[in-house]
């Protein structure tokens, strides 16, 4: 092999290097904001798996399982009314999910295309109640809830979830609605639709990804919810997981860190299995907010 | 007889199907659907957003307890929490609380969203999995914090010593009033990061490239591309997402519930936390309520700048 051949795989060799340098530098920043994010998912899932033993075991090292997985506070769950509370959680997210999806649709349509006295007003009326912060009504609205006599009972969330859900699934919808041409609805309306079914024939199904935006979303919103549900309901059976697991399921000084952790994991879980199989929905969603 | 009973019947008929058309027509009229399709969501927020909001505004002005009507007592509520310590400190709280999370959120945020935007493999996998926390729940996200940040078992202060930052058995996160708020607002940043990032990055992808490519050829920098062209052009987007997330910092409430329950000595309580302690679990609905009202100058504040940008974009 002659010198100037040595040295022009040397060269080659050394590019390589240098492109891998750039391409793993690409990715190093990546790093610290994945740890940041996913952590603490991991160390809840690894404390949820692991004996009692190891856990309040000082001279153990705290990421790993050494001693066998245990399943055992995933078992504790069942001796209480976790399933209760789940059940609860979907029942209270499935309806107020459909009461707020349906009612957004109409405000929604009506908003993007039909012209009526004060729509303005209303359009703004329904931005500013999307801002509205939770906190500043669950105090009053814990008496209204009392005067509709739905006092610690998980149907006052089934009521009061859609004060949130609907000016979001109102507010999402419009922009879906606005993309629709409006000639396509009207060409519907020469062939003899009336209006109504113009919207259900032929607005609807070309607005789905707008709706199935909206439903995943006042889901998990609702899922998620905190305030209202701690406000409203106290009695164990009436409790959402949310609710349920943070404040049921320790007792005194002792932390059920292991159930605590298990209930964690569990009450997260239906969430996440939505997200994973609709992740794209959840992205245009969150930056239809922000980017228009 | 049987005749004229049968043409009364169609004539009804007739008549009914007449009256059915014009109700129908009546309906099909743009301005009447569109009231009555809108009529569902302005009752709901009518009953459960307007008339609770103006009880907290009455509720403010009267020293009323559970099960006891208040009488009116006029602004004395207000005057009386800006002279009490606790609510003195809540409000600084609040300002640290808000001031500390946005900044990061957008800094970090920003970060993330140009890391993001870089041509990567698996770009969708890293995405999903920056995105979770702000998915799951939030209350359950923050039940794990607590764990970690537990005075014993602290897993952040285990890998601290280990690495020899400090002496065990290291700090006691929500034990301290500064650690406290320290915490709080980290938990914070790691929930809401996610928005901010995926927001932003949605910004970035919709710059045109043409702008980087003549800024190129006129010989400009990574640094000067970021701070002429990025910078400027990502500022609406920017705006709304600070705004945004202003509000909904400043009224967190299961942050501070779980973490510390506002705690220790009050040095993290927020506006939320500290309506439900006062008018909750003491029952002084009339301060309770005042306090929730501190949230209302910002929401106006949040409100007005939002129109105003929404204003300028469809113009």
């Amino acid at each position: 092999m002659s010198g100037i051949e040595r040295l022009g795989q040397r060269q080659a060799r050394r590019r390589l290097w240098r492109r891998r340098g750039r391409e793993l530098a690409k990715y190093l920043p990546l790093v610290p904001f994945l740890i940041f994010a996913l952590f603490p998912l991991y160390f809840m899932l690894v404390t949820s798996l692991k004996s009692d033993a190891e856990l309040y075991d000082l001279k153990a090292v705290p990421f790993l399982i050494q001693q066998g997985i245990d399943f055992g506070h995933y078992l504790y769950l069942l001796s209480t009314p976790f399933l209760t509370w789940m059940k609860n959680s979907l029942l209270v997210s499935s309806l107020s999910t459909a009461i707020s999806v349906c009612i957004g649709i109409l405000a929604a349509y009506s908003l993007a295309r039909l012209r009526f006295p004060a729509a303005n007003s209303f359009g703004t009326g329904i931005f500013i109640t999307y801002l509205v912060p939770t906190s500043l009504l669950f105090l009053p609205l814990s008496r209204v809830i009392h005067g509709f006599g739905l006092s610690d009972s998980k149907w006052a969330l089934v009521l009061t979830y859609p004060t949130f859900l609907v000016p979001f699934s109102t507010w999402l919808l419009m922009g879906y609605f606005r993309t629709v041409p409006k000639e396509v609805e009207e060409c519907a309306m020469v062939d003899g639709c009336t209006r109504l079914q113009a919207l259900i024939r032929i607005v609807l199904p070309m607005a789905i990804p707008g709706i199935v935006c909206a439903v995943l979303f006042s889901f998990t919103l609702s899922w998620n919810e905190f305030i209202y549900a701690l406000t409203f309901t106290s009695s164990s059976e009436e409790l959402t997981a949310t609710v349920g697991i943070t404040t049921e399921l320790i007792r005194g000084d002792i932390y059920y860190w292991g159930s605590l952790m298990a209930g964690a994991m569990l009450g997260s879980i239906p969430i996440v299995l939505v997200y994973v199989f609709f992740m794209d929905y959840y992205v245009s969603g969150l930056t239809a907010g922000a980017v228009k | 007889m049987a005749v004229t009973e049968a043409r009364a019947r169609t004539l009804l008929g007739q008549r009914l199907g007449a009256a059915w058309q014009a109700v129908h027509a009546f309906f099909q009229r743009e301005a009447v659907m569109g009231m009555t399709f809108v009529a569902p969501a302005f009752l709901i927020l009518l009953v459960l957003v307007a008339y609770p909001f103006c009880m907290a505004l009455y509720l403010s002005l009267t020293d009323a307890f559970v099960g006891r009507p208040g009488k009116f007592v006029g602004l004395r509520n207000f005057v009386a929490l800006l002279q009490d310590s606790t609510f003195r400190q809540t409000l600084r709280n609040a300002f640290v609380f808000t001031g500390a999370s946005v900044a990061l959120k957008t800094v970090l945020g920003l970060m993330l969203a140009l890391t993001l935007n870089q041509n990567l493999k698996c770009k969708r996998f890293f995405r999903g999995a920056v995105l979770l926390p702000w998915v799951i729940p939030s209350a359950l996200g923050v039940l794990g914090w607590w764990w970690m940040f537990d005075s014993l078992y602290s897993v952040i202060n285990w890998t601290l010593v280990h690495l020899g930052l400090v002496a065990p058995p290291g700090p006691n996160w929500l034990g301290r009033k500064d650690l406290a708020m320290i915490a709080v607002i980290m938990v914070n940043t790691w929930r809401g990061l996610p928005f901010f990032a995926i927001s932003m990055l949605a910004g970035l992808v919709a710059i045109p490239q043409e702008l980087y490519e003549a800024a190129a050829t006129d010989g400009a920098g990574k640094l000067s591309k970021f701070w002429y062209i990025t910078l400027p052009m990502l500022k609406p987007v920017l705006a709304i997402v600070v705004l945004f997330s202003t509000i909904f910092t400043m009224s967190n409430f299961e942050i501070v519930y779980v973490l510390t329950g506002g705690g220790p000595m009050n040095s993290t309580h927020l506006f939320a936390t500290l309506t439900r302690q006062v008018g909750l679990e003491s029952g002084y609905l009339g301060t309770g309520a005042a306090i929730s009202l501190f949230l209302f100058p910002v929401l106006v504040f949040v409100v007005y700048f939002q129109l105003k940008l929404a204003r300028r974009e469809t113009l």
